[in-house]
């Protein structure tokens, strides 16, 4: 169990070392966002903005058009929301090198509250094109993930989580843009999930095999593009899908995957994730339960989708 | 008058016990910025604004917006002082189902007209509300707390502009120069100085002051509220987590909580024995 964030600030310093054209900016958060254990790797090419997440913005997109490939980063919330326009003009709409890798995403950020708990985040930057968008399920895939996102050109924004969280994928496993990864096989429904909801989501189909019903995990780790492919094979095969994130259920993946297979194929589907409302103060896995973020809830959605079908 | 300042350095002594108490309970929170900004909290609201606890929302009360509002825990122990809401309350803050949010909540807390927590926005809600009091002709006052990191943020300076164009008289803003912020001091992650200068540049009338002097800060708002015709900041050099040794000047302090260990010590700091 380790910490996404944390998985990123070794990742980063590592591939600091690999390509001296990666530069870091942070808007005072450097210990939390871990962009400081590159800072005190590479003192040089590392900028503390201070607390102004626009300027931020503006600043790596200027890097990028000479040449480097800055690294951004601070709390989704700020991230996201305050240097929005500022990604839609001077990152994406340029195509800029931009990677904004977001920290404290959803509402596991617990006792700081609504004002600090991102639960649209995911939304706005998918709704801005040329973005690239990913949500890594554990260490191991935040590790290939940034990886990935430092040889890729173009805007990435990329979100994290405050707490440590269980183990989906293997040691050295490796990250490839836009491809889904089916964790688990199954035949019955599809969990169509992203970030920490997919630890749950393998938990949920352990239990529900138990039960006698054979649900599929298939793991979105780039929420955009969506690999279309395994989706819709998803949706053909086992004909009920249950998306499920720590995230609204407007605009994240569970709106990327209904506005698919609305087109595509139109198939029985929930949506797990926070139902058109803020989040609140309280302990993480408090939060987590109240917002029904979790294994069970997604057991008793998938006992009624499966009775749906019939 | 010295009978009243000596009585408001006595609430603040109480208040800031009461913060130490919340946060060491709450094991969540800002305890530096609390701390340096508590004097400032308490003259406003013990001295210097218009306000009703038995009726919240009553239209005659002047404006309070804590810009810098992770220094909630500050505004939620005077709040409850003044009997806002019940002070067993504080022992709730930031628990699941309290109306003691993290960041300061006007949906659930009696006294919070704003919500706050993102930095750099409350300047803007601030001179908002100076202006629709004066549209309406009233003598209101509006009153923020800002932090001298936040100052960083570009927003407060478009408010700034704002409040100086529209000649906010009826406008005053407090920056709690503790000198920090969270990645170590506001002049090495990014410099903000001279704080009164820029303010005067965009048209402020500027007070600098001894933020932890309750004499300062009575006359500084007393200036304020005399001077007309533009916005006026009130810039006070403040100590981060003042008050308690153990958590003055320590950047490290920003966000972190007494311990058990530390909580004896720091309530005998305050002179409290209980
Ligand atoms: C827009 C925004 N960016 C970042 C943060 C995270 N944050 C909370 S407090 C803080 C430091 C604030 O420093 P300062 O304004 O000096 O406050 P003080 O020293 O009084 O605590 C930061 C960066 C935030 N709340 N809002
Ligand atoms: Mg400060």
């Amino acid at each position: 169990m380790i910490a996404t964030r944390d998985a990123y600030g070794e990742a980063l310093a590592e591939l600091g070392g690999e390509n001296d054209k990666i530069v870091v900016l942070d808007a005072d958060l450097s210990g939390s966002t871990k962009t400081g254990v590159f800072a005190k790797k590479f003192p040089n090419r590392f900028f503390n903005m201070g607390i102004a997440e626009a300027n931020m913005v503006g600043t790596a997109a200027g890097l990028a058009a000479v040449g480097k490939v800055p690294f951004l980063s601070t709390f989704a919330i700020f991230a996201a929301g305050r240097g929005w326009e500022q990604i839609r003009q001077s990152v994406a709409y340029p195509k800029a090198n931009v990677k904004i890798v977001a920290t404290h995403g959803g509402v596991t950020v617990g006792e700081d509250g609504g004002s600090h708990q991102s639960v649209e985040d995911v939304a706005i930057m998918r709704a801005i094109p040329n973005m690239t968008v990913i949500v890594p399920a554990d260490g191991e895939e935040t590790k290939g993930a940034i990886r990935a996102v430092a040889a890729y050109k173009g805007p990435v924004y990329v979100r994290l989580g405050r707490n440590k969280v269980p183990s989906v994928f293997p040691a050295g496993h490796k990250f490839e843009i836009g491809k889904g990864v089916v964790v688990v096989p199954g035949t019955d429904l599809t969990f169509i999930t992203t970030g920490l909801m997919t630890a749950a989501a393998v938990t949920a189909a352990e239990k529900l095999k138990a039960e006698g019903i054979s649900a599929r995990v298939l793991h979105i780790g780039t929420i955009k593009p969506l690999d279309k492919e395994l989706v819709l094979q998803a949706a053909q095969e086992t004909g009920a899908i249950v998306t499920a994130e720590e995230h609204s259920v407007v605009g994240g993946l569970g709106g990327a995957v209904a506005e698919y297979l609305g087109e595509a194929c139109p198939t029985l589907m929930k949506r797990v994730g926070v139902y058109d409302r803020f989040g609140t103060s309280g302990k993480s896995d408090e939060l987590l339960k109240y917002f029904g973020l979790n294994a069970e809830t997604l057991i008793e959605e998938a006992r009624e989708i499966v009775s749906r079908k019939k | 008058m010295k009978e009243k300042i000596a009585d408001l350095e006595e609430k603040a002594r109480r208040l800031r016990v009461a913060i130490v108490k919340t946060l060491h309970k709450s094991q969540s929170g800002h305890t530096g910025g609390s701390l340096s900004a508590i004097d400032m909290v308490c003259a406003l609201y013990f001295h210097k604004m218009r306000h009703n606890p038995a009726e919240p929302a009553w239209d005659g009360r002047d404006r309070f917006v804590l810009s810098k509002g992770h220094a909630a825990p500050a505004l939620y122990v005077t709040l409850a002082e003044c009997g806002y809401f019940p002070a067993e309350d504080l022992m709730m803050l930031r628990r699941l189902g309290s109306h003691l949010q993290g960041h300061p909540d006007s949906k659930g807390t009696p006294g919070v007209d704003v919500c706050t927590g993102s930095l750099g926005q409350g300047l803007s809600m601030a001179n908002g509300m100076a202006l629709g009091l004066k549209l309406d002709g009233k003598e209101n006052r509006v009153y923020a707390v800002l932090g001298d990191g936040e100052l960083q943020e570009g927003q407060i300076w478009e408010a700034a502009m704002a409040a100086a164009h529209y000649k906010s008289d009826n406008l005053c803003a407090l920056i709690d120069s503790n000198g920090l912020q969270i990645d170590g001091d506001v002049s090495k992650v990014m410099n903000v100085s001279s704080i009164s200068d820029k303010f005067k540049a965009f048209g402020w009338n500027a007070i600098e002051i001894d933020g932890h002097d309750m004499g300062q800060i009575v006359a500084a708002l007393d200036q304020a509220e005399a001077h007309k015709g533009a916005p006026t900041a009130i810039v006070a050099k403040t100590v981060k987590g003042k008050g308690v040794h153990l958590f003055e000047n320590k950047a490290s302090y920003h966000g972190v909580t007494p311990n058990d260990e530390e909580l004896p010590e720091a309530l005998r700091c305050l002179g409290c024995c209980d």
